[in-house]
């Protein structure tokens, strides 16, 4: 079911021909838009056309052609298929493109990123940061020009590690053996690190103002995590106290920024698969998938039948745990420790046992590949994934519900917290099931099908009163949905070859752009790939949902308690390794 | 006493009678203070990457570390034994990581989980890792894998019980005279890269080196 992307009809050349031209290149599509308008350009898009949804914002560095390149993707939260448009600048310091953060807020912090990892510059976003590594930091470690400290060869495989299989330590090539690189004539001891002020004065900016008459006591800002139980990982968030109550916050990552992009650059189309595993390490299969279905449709290579019935199945199992762990997790947050997660992590590891069955590793499954998947279900797990689906998880889900949903203690602390609401759920960017809860039936699997979604029978969840609560029995909904889908699929399933290419190393991939898409149990999982008919990727991207949902977390929480901060971050299901990457 | 035998209090060759053998053991002082330390070693709440999804795990019903004394995570770091290092290490992040192990007190053990914190595993080459932990501080036990099960993770909990079985207090590092905190380890400094500041001299050397060729 892969075909090649399929770009909306809208002719934006003839709305406006001074200033937009086609994409002409072979295998790219979408609009190149002049900076100087893009800014209306934009806002045509979004309140004539109906692109409501900024998915995915990214910097593509051309570097032979001294250029750099901003690219947009537009969606409808009605579906459909998307709109691309491009910005080009010339390549040299400082490179300024103009913000869009007016028009959608969901370019927040993914315009910070591409300022951060490639030096580009938006003209008019209030708080242009650095957002994964640290103020100071030297180079921008995307542009294609930049090497790092363990820089071996621009592209794997290594001469050194094939054929002959020499190698040495990457330390020993290093001149402090060490991943470390500094600037010319550095002196250590000379050095100020750069203080956070930064950080601190845009909370000020934003902080509340007083009415007269209040009581006129100090704002004092605390600052939770790196290292903090219930922020899931190692996110930071400063936040401004007045009283008990949020003023103001700002949520600071990095901390486990693993350079996912710049290794993938580096790596094969097929070296990058085991380090999808790695983003929302929570569902490695829906990582695979996504960026599977990607490079496929850059490929333009079918997927067998029977593959594309096991990759729904992995994925929607995937679901299903990833949402009993969020609902374990989240009363964990609110102060049921640990039973209640029990419960959800022991129907997991009955999940993570067919993924061991199937993939031979539990978590880091690395079970897709492109055309198919690496080995078939064995009897016995595909025994165990029916009695899963059609008997215990049905009586656990149920179980769960029974034991929580009218908890006294968990509906007080629930019911009527205002998460988002549908306008600013969908300004912000944020998709899955926290944009269901709001009201907005958007699920990729059914607003921009993938794989065989089109041939289920389920609905999508939606909720429409986006509280907490909401947010919190839409997981239930979406469990039930997914249980619903395996069993069609189990029923369905085809025999037949697990892949539809020979098993290859190397793959072939033509020139040209994709993004492909689907729903992860967090939202919207986007990869966009830029190929040069080389057999590594020129440009390898990820829109995480857990990092574009996090945009909108300042709204969430300006005003709250900050009691109830924790439940609302619970809220967004972060996950650090796909925040970060 | 069967159960004293399996916990190693009891120093073999010593016959008690069986009847007082539940409520009476001859040991040496340093069983006793090993004995004590090693069923209940408590880790520092601490997750860092995707190994720490497997730790939480080991933590749960089916593998349930609460046998070998270590259920007790401690989010705060002055009540923690062990820091389990599970996961990527990245420069952002080591400033926190060594405040904190600096934070725990003594005596303090350190287990690097997974290949990331071994050696910096499959993210080596990136330029915000961290090669192992162990660059910083001294690593304990090293659990291989990516990331290593639940079962591999209680093996090296064993491994790390073992070697506390060895230990005597005459000669422990948090006993020894005059040493205040034996194992502090200096903050490094987020600077254009990360600078661990006990090598200061060496960056300025290499600095030099350059400007001379240039
Ligand atoms: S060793 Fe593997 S599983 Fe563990 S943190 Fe590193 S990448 Fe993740």
């Amino acid at each position: 079911m892969t075909a090649p992307d399929s770009t909306t009809t809208i002719d934006l050349v003839a709305r406006f021909p001074d200033f937009v031209t086609a994409d002409a290149r072979p295998g790219f599509s979408g609009f190149i838009v002049k900076k100087e308008n893009l800014v209306e350009v934009a806002t045509t898009l979004r309140d004539e056309f109906g692109f409501d949804l900024l998915s995915n914002v990214t910097g593509v560095d051309y570097l032979a052609d001294n250029k750099m390149e901003v690219v947009y993707h537009l969606h409808r939260t009605t579906g459909g298929p998307g709109l691309v448009i491009k910005v080009q600048v010339e390549r040299v310091d400082p490179v300024e493109v103009p913000s869009l953060i007016d028009v959608w807020a969901g370019a927040d912090f993914q315009e910070r990123e591409a300022w951060d990892l490639m030096g580009i510059k938006f003209i008019g976003h209030p708080d242009l940061r650095r957002i994964l590594m640290w103020e100071g930091f030297e180079g921008h470690p995307l542009r294609k020009d930049y090497k790092e400290a363990f820089f071996e060869e621009e592209v794997k495989p290594f001469k050194s590690r094939w054929p002959d299989g020499k190698h040495t330590y990457a330390e020993f090539k290093n001149p402090f053996r060490d991943n470390l690189k500094f600037p010319e004539g550095f002196d250590p001891d000379k050095y100020a690190p750069q203080s956070e002020d930064d950080l601190y004065f845009s909370l000020e900016r934003s902080s509340m103002k007083k009415e007269e008459g209040d009581l006129n006591t100090d704002h004092i800002v605390v600052n939770m995590g790196p290292h903090h139980p219930s922020t899931h990982g190692v996110l930071r968030v400063a936040v401004e106290l007045d009283g008990e109550t949020i003023t103001s916050l700002k949520p600071v990552m990095g901390y486990l920024h693993r350079n996912h992009d710049k290794i993938g650059e580096r790596n094969t189309y097929l070296q990058i698969i085991p380090y999808t595993d790695r983003l929302d390490y929570f569902n490695s299969m829906a990582n695979n998938f996504g960026y599977v279905t990607t490079v496929e449709k850059l490929m333009n290579i079918p997927v067998a039948e029977r593959a594309e019935y096991i990759r729904v199945i992995m994925a929607e199992l995937s679901r299903v745990q990833n949402h009993l762990i969020f609902i374990g997790m989240l009363i964990n947050d609110l102060g049921s420790m640990y039973t209640p997660s029990l419960y959800a992590f022991e129907e997991r590891e009955l999940i993570l046992d067919i993924f061991e069955a199937v993939s031979g590793a539990r978590m880091m499954c690395n079970y897709f590949r492109f055309g198919g998947v690496v080995r078939d279900i064995p009897e016995d797990a595909m025994q165990k994934i029916k009695d899963l689906v059609f008997d215990r998880l049905q009586a656990k889900t149920d179980e769960m519900e029974r034991f929580l949903n009218e908890n006294e203690v968990l509906v007080a602390r629930l019911q009527g917290v205002h998460v988002l609401n549908a306008e600013e759920a969908i300004h912000h960017s944020v998709t899955g099931p926290v944009l269901r809860a709001a009201g907005v039936p958007y699920d990729l699997r059914r607003a921009d099908p993938y794989s065989v979604y089109d041939r289920f029978d389920f609905d999508v969840a939606v909720r429409y009163n986006g509280d907490m609560y909401d947010n919190y029995l839409i997981r239930f909904d979406e469990i039930r949905q997914s249980l619903r889908i395996l069993e069609q699929a189990l029923k369905q399933i085809p025999e037949g070859p697990i892949n539809s290419q020979k098993p290859q190393y190397q793959v072939r991939v033509p020139a040209g752009e994709a993004y492909g898409r689907i729903e992860s149990p967090k939202g919207e999982l986007g990869f966009y790939v830029v190929s040069n008919g080389k057999p590594n990727p020129y440009r390898y991207h990820v829109r995480a949902p857990s990092f574009v949902n996090l945009t909108a977390v300042e709204t969430m929480c300006k005003g709250v308690k900050i009691a109830d901060f924790v439940a609302l971050l619970a809220m967004l299901d972060i996950v650090m390794g796909e925040v970060d990457r | 006493m069967e159960e004293n035998k399996y916990e190693g209090l009891n120093l073999p060759n010593y016959n008690i009678p069986e009847d007082i053998q539940n409520v009476v053991s001859i040991t040496t002082l340093d069983r006793l203070y090993n004995w004590g330390r090693r069923w209940s070693v408590w880790p520092l709440m601490f997750g860092l990457a995707c190994c720490a999804i497997e730790m939480i795990a080991a933590q749960t019903a089916r593998y349930d570390m609460a046998r070998f004394g270590m259920e007790v995570m401690r989010p705060t770091p002055r009540q923690a034994d062990m820091m389990l290092v599970s996961g990527t290490v990245t420069k952002k992040m080591l400033p926190s990581i060594i405040r904190l192990y600096n934070q725990m007190p003594e005596p303090k053990y350190v287990v690097a989980m997974g290949a990331c914190a071994s050696s910096g595993g499959p993210f080596k080459e990136g330029y915000n890792v961290v090669a192992g932990i162990d660059k910083f501080l001294p690593v304990d036990v090293y659990i291989p894998g990516c990331p290593p099960t639940p079962q591999a993770l209680i093996a090296g909990m064993i491994k790390l019980q073992e070697k506390i079985d060895k230990q005597s207090i005459k000669k422990v590092r948090w006993y020894e005279k005059g040493k205040v905190d034996s194992n502090y380890v200096p903050m490094p400094i987020l600077g254009p890269d990360l600078i661990d500041v006990r090598r200061n001299a060496e960056y300025k050397e290499a600095a030099a080196k350059k400007e001379g060729v240039a």
